[in-house]
């Protein structure tokens, strides 16, 4: 079965982007638009790996990234933080909330789908 | 489908539109006081979505500005910067400019660096004068992709996923840690792969990788990372376990593995090292590079575990699985619901995925479809055409003489009042809120205010009332140019302003509402009001009028829209462009619609602008005059009467007026006017219809009676026909008969000097 990808981000194109990506490797693809949409969705989707934006409305992405990982069904789910900064101090606080790894927007849809194989098999 | 990529690009384009009207809120509500964090991250975020995007699609100008302005805001969002009014003014301008970067780059096409240049300095002074203070080194590099840990040629994915999917598939587990079954099969693929290959392998290092219990906690899972080393070349692998700890002790992330890998490769220190990335801190990591030809030696490390440690190691061919097993607790801290679930859970991503095309949308408020424009539109005709159909269809059962109370006549008069539901439901599809138009003109009043050196604050109020979007569109041109008028013409200079005990700042506020099934929108500035005498003498100097004319008030105020009218002392580089409100006027007849002024000397000017909801349909008043049937907008007409033998007087030898409620109002007799028939001898038994203008003057238009109030739909005559006087469209009626649809202020502008005694007061 193949995997599936969780991946959150308040940008549409952003999602459309991340979506068609996904489904070209063969991963099934589920979407949220933030956060808080994205722990509402995971009610519903157990996936094998998360992809969240760290800006956005409502809950941003340490907020969602932490909440995540307090849950039991997905404490240790990889989650993959897909943003245009790349601050070490960015990077600390996401690692911090809990992030597996981080992949810079714009992003090339090889590494993405490398970065999803590399955190999940 | 067309190609993916490109409809991606469309979508991107269509939501940098709808932030970048987000972010003009968030400016706006800057502006008016309001510094909260959200308001502030929504103007960030708006910014940061579009860089993140243009990015995506190589806009490399659209993203370099983006981020220039994004760095600013930034500064503003942390606090570094103080919102003052400069910073936000210039956070407009920088909006406009965003917008019309992402205008061009939707073209394919760029802005000039010259252009841009003055607002980028600016916002890089402001950045830089941030770094001098809090050292902000890297925001140029900071949109460098960076390197995700696996980029190697060596790995090959498709290959990987199969020798994963086959044992994963019998055993049918899903979750990651169970895939490490596959890692035996996939070790000894990768040792073939690597032997066929293996004098290429140059490089020997030996890898020490103990986990932080930190490493579990963020879900990485060291099996991948060792899979990503054996993939770099031919791996020999130890693992060694710890000593249990006490039971209390134990806990989901307990680490107590750690590897030796001897690995030969190709590859350098550091891409090793890269693959270890996401897990840099993480863990202890050593790579040590061995001495070139002590391969043999390699070889047998893995047969000496004691020169890691004393405790038991298993020598790794198959590396990770009896690891695995041995200590089920390290590497896999899924809860064990996990294992319960994937028989239970596994068709249910295949529910979700019919919702991945947007599970957002339906869940969040103001949730929207995007249509095809030309889908709707065909809908709308299509609509048309049924209420034609339905109007039809009720005048041939009306022909048959049912009894109104017959099964028939009930079912039609529910078909009716449901074609109806449909057409104002389709007609609402094709309905904007005219906020986006609104948020264009503050554009225009800042720079219209800029270069006439005025300060001048915009108010909107109504932004969501809807119409028609090709209203919406139509209206854009008409309104830019008011708006102009409004700040160079209608608004005082600061030091008059000041000098009359104003404030020093101007105030133009652009309304819209709903007005008995019209839309309004009012244009107002605080300004000084038109100087009538001058637009008197202006008018007669140009031979408009003729001199020492008696005019009103509005009759005055309506020579503005004279064509070849024009107040400016000089002509400004802003209003002045050839285009008079004759030309906004004619725009806003095209659509329909009605414009009118009221001014106030010291107070200020309004511009009021009235127009139909849709332009689809009507509801009309259908009215016979000398056999013809002819329509008139319903809206147009304020009461009707029928005359009595007393009502009517001449006035002169041509003029009739009728006497309505003490006022007498000029009579036009339809007929004479169009031509239909001669001048009636004598009124009796003649239907009037009291016609309202928008400047407040009426007439009475004389019928010989009226058949029914109803809903037409409008079908254009200016294309086949171009422009006819006192004809706005034509409609088809239920018999299948053509009908003209009037336009009553056109037509009375143009009656002849019969009943019109000032006709160059009359508005083309």
């Amino acid at each position: 079965m193949s995997l599936s990808v969780f991946a959150v981000d308040d940008s549409r194109t952003m999602r459309e982007m991340i979506k068609f990506t996904l489904l070209q490797a063969g991963f099934q693809c589920h979407l949220a638009e933030d956060g808080q949409h994205g722990l509402e969705v995971l009610d519903s989707v157990r996936p094998d790996v998360i992809i969240t934006d760290i800006n956005m409305p409502r809950l941003d992405g340490f907020g969602f990234i932490d909440a995540t990982r307090a849950r039991e069904d997905t404490m240790s789910t990889p989650i993959l933080v897909l943003t245009t900064e790349s601050s070490a101090e960015l990077k600390a606080r996401a690692r911090e909330a809990g992030a597996t790894g981080w992949i810079v927007k714009p992003f090339d849809p090889d590494k993405l789908v490398r970065a999803i194989h590399m955190v999940a098999g | 489908m067309s190609d993916p990529m490109q409809e991606i690009r469309n979508s991107f384009f269509i939501e940098c539109d709808e932030l970048l009207e987000g972010l003009q809120d968030a400016l706006a509500s800057m502006e008016g006081g309001d510094h909260t964090s959200e308001t502030i991250n929504v103007a960030f975020r708006a910014v940061h979505s579009i860089k993140g995007g243009a990015g995506a699609f190589g806009l490399d100008q659209l993203v370099g500005f983006a981020h220039t302005f994004e760095t600013v805001m930034d500064d503003v969002r942390s606090g570094s910067l103080a919102i003052e009014e400069h910073i936000v003014q210039l956070f407009f301008q920088c909006a406009d400019m965003l917008s019309d970067l992402v205008r061009v780059s939707r073209d394919g096409e760029l802005l000039s660096e010259d252009e841009m240049a003055p607002l980028v300095n600016q916002l890089k002074a402001l950045a830089g004068e941030d770094a001098a203070g809090g050292a902000e080194p890297e925001p140029e590099v900071d949109f460098q992709p960076m390197g995700i840990a696996i980029d190697l040629p060596d790995l090959d994915l498709p290959d990987l996923d199969q020798s994963d999917d086959a044992p994963e598939e019998e055993s049918s587990a899903g979750a990651p840690a169970d895939q490490g079954e596959a890692i035996e099969a996939e070790g000894a693929d990768a040792g073939e792969r690597d032997v066929n290959d293996a004098s290429a392998l140059s490089h020997l290092f030996e890898i020490t990788f103990r986990p932080e219990p930190e490493l579990y906690r963020t879900g990485n899972d060291p099996l991948f990372l060792l899979r990503a080393l054996e993939a770099l070349g031919r791996a020999e692998t130890t693992c060694t376990v710890a000593p249990s700890p006490d039971l209390a002790e134990y806990g989901p992330n307990t680490s107590l593995l750690s590897w030796k890998i001897t690995l030969s490769t190709n590859v350098d220190a550091a891409a090793i090292r890269e693959v270890f990335d996401f897990v840099d801190g993480l863990c202890l990591l050593e790579v040590t590079k061995l001495e070139p030809g002590s391969e043999a030696e390699a070889g047998t490390a893995p047969a000496q575990p004691a020169d890691s440690a004393p405790e038991p190691a298993i020598t790794a061919s198959p590396p990770a699985e009896a690891p695995r097993k041995a200590a089920p607790a390290a590497p896999a801290p899924k809860p064990a619901a996990t294992q319960d679930t994937p028989p239970k859970a596994a068709p249910k991503p295949e529910a979700d995925a019919d919702r991945a095309g947007g599970p957002g949308q339906a869940s969040q408020p103001g949730a929207t479809v995007r249509v095809d424009l030309d889908r709707v539109d065909r809908l709308v005709n299509l609509v048309g055409e049924l209420v034609i159909n339905q109007a039809m269809l009720s005048q041939s059962i009306a022909a048959t003489g049912l009894s109104g109370n017959s099964k028939i006549a009930t079912g039609l008069d529910e078909f009716q009042q449901l074609t109806r539901d449909i057409q104002d439901s389709v007609m609402m599809i094709r309905a904007q809120p005219v906020k986006s138009l609104f948020q264009r003109m503050g554009r225009i009043v800042r720079e219209a205010s800029a270069s006439v050196n005025k300060t001048v604050r915009l108010r909107t109020e109504g932004e969501t009332t809807e119409i028609d979007k090709t209203v919406i569109e139509r209206l854009a041109d008409p309104l830019t140019h008011m708006i102009r008028n409004a700040v160079d013409h209608g608004l005082e200079s600061t030091e008059t302003r000041l000098a009359a005990g104003k404030s020093a700042e101007g105030h133009v506020t652009l309304s819209a509402s709903h007005r008995s099934g019209r839309v309004v929108i009012e244009i107002t500035d605080d300004g000084s009001g038109i100087n009538r005498e001058r637009v008197k003498s202006i008018a007669e100097s140009k031979g408009l009028i003729a001199p020492g004319q008696d005019l009103s008030e509005t009759e005055i105020d309506n020579l503005l829209f004279l064509p070849g009218f024009s107040t400016a002392k000089e002509i400004s580089n802003l209003s002045g462009r050839g285009v008079g409100m004759d030309v906004v006027k004619n725009a806003i007849s095209s659509l329909g619609g009605r414009i009118a002024i009221s001014s106030q000397a010291g107070v200020g000017t309004t511009f009021s602008i009235s127009l139909p909801l849709t332009l689809a349909v009507l509801d009309g008043m259908v009215v016979t005059v000398a056999d013809e049937t002819l329509v008139l907008p319903l809206s147009s007409v304020s009461e009707t009467l029928s005359i009595g033998p007393e009502d009517v007087r001449g006035l002169g030898p041509s003029t009739q007026v009728i006497r309505v409620r003490d006022v007498f109002v000029p009579l036009i007799d339809l007929g004479t006017e169009l031509g239909y028939s001669q001048p009636r001898s004598k009124y009796d038994g003649a239907i009037v219809l009291l016609i309202a203008q928008e400047d407040g003057k009426r007439a009475a238009l004389v019928v010989d009676g009226i058949e029914d109030q109803r809903q037409v739909v409008i079908k254009g005559l200016e294309e086949s026909y171009g422009r006819v006087p006192g004809v706005a469209a034509a409609t088809i009626l239920g018999d299948g008969q053509i009908a003209l649809i009037l336009d009553p202020t056109d037509l009375l502008a143009n009656a002849s000097g019969r009943s019109r005694p000032e006709p160059n007061l009359a508005i083309a």
